[in-house]
């Protein structure tokens, strides 16, 4: 074959088409690096891909249907488009602000989540987004609905140098259980805060510094307040579409894409540090190494926290949802004697992740016990008859070292929060080990001329 | 000027180096660059024409090189209302390829796509007709059986290159065209600083008007301070504002 020759030189080489190992190489290539991206699976998105049923057959189960019992059920294969992590985008988080920023909103395109759902005594109830629902919501009575209103206008008011403003409360030095007290909330609305607003999966933050705690559910709120009925966005065709969508990015400012290009092998210099991979396609030499965690298992730790996903195909909508085409559901630690909450993301074919008729649910949470599936019942019994289930224990990984030893710089694992928060972070760390400067977004200068 | 304008989104697939960025280049800009380099940050064009008094925007879109090792996302075509599978007239390897791409987009594209088979390079059959390794017959075979306009051109003389967009122009279903790649009901997210609602949701509303809701809502009822960090753009004042009146004015009966 007459290919033009490849360049064997590079500033960085990324290994994994993950989401976060995308947008690393997007903004990189947009700083003018000369990045080449490697994935030794013929798809883009890594662990956080979008898959089609007949591959997540085979990827969670021995003996799949034949293809004419499958078609006859679900439709066909095109049509399918699951994600393996279930996560939604805040309105207002940073992952929208790096897609606007660079401009990748361009390649994809984006549904609200029709609500978000909190279970409570056997049932579930919308979170209130709007005046209406919040007048006649039965999560809060009418007397702790005023409370939180006063902590609400705290929290809304709240200016660091204003010092009358903190009424009296330090970000720093308060535990957010002092804040609730000073605004008398009772038990259900402290969870309710906790929980299905500032998004934590346990009890925990009770005892910490409000600060984190105040970040997030000012997140919570300005997500809420871009569209109105829910604080999350989600792409159409799925989340695999975000990996795909930044991998434009840098291919577009020069980077060069290589899928289904296993490493043979990772070269070291005697000094330690990163050299070269060695592929099919030649070895290819950067200074500087970029990957997930599964190209580097020697160099990767498990957190200790491993997290089981179900992910159940519906012929029928949610009961109790108003038929909603997607949402969130937020089952409360305390609701069901855990220690960690569990959470359902339903989406549909709305945007075009299953066939005609069908919703997608992915249950997900940390898992305490030795019968993790057993752990799930509660989701299950909300959701009703499943026509298909697929269930998968993830160990959650981190790199061991920052990287700066041997220029191997690693993400970690997607965990098992509802929103992608802490993978941008995990993206902003990793940008600036391997940079040496806090990314800082520009908006970028429309290069795809008009 | 007042022709209705139909947007198509348009894609380039074929193997690497048979002439798919050239074509463009001669359809945008009428002109054509000997061993050119692959253009960092274009790879996003636009072209109107028009035909029978309507205007036809083609939105096109280069691969950026991701062909090379089969690294084209599915993404990149997943909405194409149009495409242009590319081969070179010397090459029969990149006629095997226009093959399996004609069958991708047919598995995995929108079902109307309206897709043509280019054969390029055909100047190079002037100097030497021995060049030619795809017969014309084999071309227009392919075409017949899969349902595909068919072409031979050269990006380098413009030979038929304008001819394969007009004739795509004027194959495009113009009413479903109109409403955008998608059903109508997308948010689709765009550049401007920051966030604007786009025209095609579902309950549109003007910013301006949601913020001046929101300022009588906010002076009347409830009266609460911005921290300064939301003033800087004024809708994120405004939903802010509308949010807050929403979710904090609970105490009425
Ligand atoms: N003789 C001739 N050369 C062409 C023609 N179209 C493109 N080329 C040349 O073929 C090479 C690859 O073209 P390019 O447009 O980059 O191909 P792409 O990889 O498919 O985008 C360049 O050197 C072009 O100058 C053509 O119609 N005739
Ligand atoms: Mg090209």
């Amino acid at each position: 074959m007459d290919q033009e020759k490849v360049d064997t030189d590079y500033d960085v080489i990324v290994l994994g088409t993950g989401i976060t190992e995308c947008i690393l190489s997007g903004l990189l290539s947009v700083d003018g690096k000369k990045v080449l991206h490697i994935d030794k699976q013929d798809h883009y998105g890594g662990e956080s891909a979008s898959v089609t049923l007949s591959q997540l057959y085979s990827k969670f189960k021995q003996n799949p249907p034949s293809k004419e019992d499958r078609e006859g059920k679900f439709g066909k294969d095109r049509d399918w488009n699951v994600d393996l992590i279930p996560k939604f985008l805040m309105a207002n988080g940073e992952l929208t602000n790096i897609l606007v920023h660079t401009d990748v909103t361009r390649y994809v395109d984006f549904k609200q989540v029709s609500g978000s759902y909190v279970f409570k005594q056997g049932k579930i109830y919308k979170v209130p987004a709007n005046e209406v629902e919040a007048i006649s919501s039965p999560l809060m009575g009418i007397f702790e609905k005023r409370r939180m209103k006063k902590f609400l206008e705290w929290i809304s008011s709240y200016k660091e140098d204003d010092v009358p403003s903190h009424q009296g409360l330090d970000l720093d030095q308060n535990t957010m259980d002092e804040v609730y007290y000073k605004f008398g909330l009772g038990n259900s609305t402290k969870e309710f805060i906790g929980h299905s607003m500032a998004l934590w999966t346990n009890d925990d933050y009770l005892q910490q510094p409000a600060r984190p705690s105040y970040e997030r559910i000012l997140l919570y709120c300005q997500s809420v307040a871009r569209y109105g009925k829910s604080p999350y966005l989600y792409p159409l065709y799925g989340l695999g579409e975000l990996p795909q969508g930044f991998a434009r990015l840098s291919a577009i400012y020069g980077g060069t894409y290589m899928l289904d290009t296993p490493i043979d092998e990772v070269v070291y210099a005697d000094d330690g540090k990163f050299e070269a991979v060695k592929t099919k396609l030649g070895t290819f030499k950067a200074p500087v190494v970029i990957a997930d965690p599964t190209y580097f298992p020697q160099k990767c730790k498990s957190t200790g926290q491993r997290v089981i996903r179900a992910i159940c195909i519906l012929n029928h909508p949610v009961p109790g949802t108003s038929s909603a085409d997607s949402l969130q559901i937020i089952i409360p630690q305390s609701q069901v004697e855990r220690k960690n909450d569990i959470y359902i993301a339903i989406v549909s074919d709305a945007h075009n992740v299953c066939s005609k008729g069908h919703y997608l649910a992915i249950i997900s949470t940390i898992i305490e016990t030795d019968k993790p599936h057993v752990e799930l019942e509660p989701a299950f019994k909300i959701l009703g008859p499943i026509e298909e289930k697929f269930m998968g224990i993830a160990e959650l990984f981190e790199p061991k070292e920052d990287g700066f030893k041997d220029n191997v710089y690693l993400s970690r694992s997607y965990d098992a929060s509802s929103h992608f928060e802490t993978m941008t972070d995990d993206v902003k760390d990793i940008y600036f080990r391997v940079t040496g400067h806090p990314l800082v977004l520009k908006q970028r200068k429309d290069p795809e001329q008009e | 000027m007042n022709n209705p304008v139909t947007s198509i989104k348009l894609v380039l697939l074929g193997e690497v180096a048979v002439g798919k960025s050239s074509i463009v280049l001669r359809f945008v800009s009428n002109d054509f660059a000997e061993n050119k380099e692959p253009t960092i940050g274009a790879a996003f064009l636009t072209q109107r024409v028009n035909i029978n008094e309507h205007t036809i925007k083609f939105e096109i879109w280069d691969t950026a090189g991701q062909e090379r090792f089969a690294s084209l996302a599915p993404m990149y075509y997943r909405n194409a209302q149009a495409a242009l599978v590319v081969y070179d007239v010397t090459k029969p390897q990149s006629f095997i390829k226009a093959r399996h791409w004609v069958k991708e987009l047919h598995e995995q594209a929108s079902k109307d796509i309206i897709i043509a088979l280019v054969g390029n390079k055909i100047d190079m059959l002037d100097e030497d007709p021995t060049e030619r390794k795809v017969a014309r017959e084999e071309g227009e075979k392919l075409a017949q059986e899969e349902n595909l306009l068919f072409f031979e051109t050269s990006a380098k003389t413009g030979a038929n290159v304008n001819e394969v967009f007009l004739k795509i122009g004027e194959n495009v279903p113009l009413k479903q065209a109109a409403d955008g790649s998608n059903n109508g009901s997308g948010l689709n997210v765009r550049r401007d600083n920051g966030w604007i609602w786009q025209t095609r949701l579902i309950q549109p509303r003007k910013p301006l008007t949601v913020a001046a809701e929101s300022l009588v809502v906010l002076i009347t009822k409830v009266h609460i301070s911005f921290p300064e960090r939301f003033r800087t753009e004024y809708g994120g004042v405004a939903a802010w504002a509308v949010n807050l009146c929403k979710t904090v004015s609970w105490n009425q009966p």
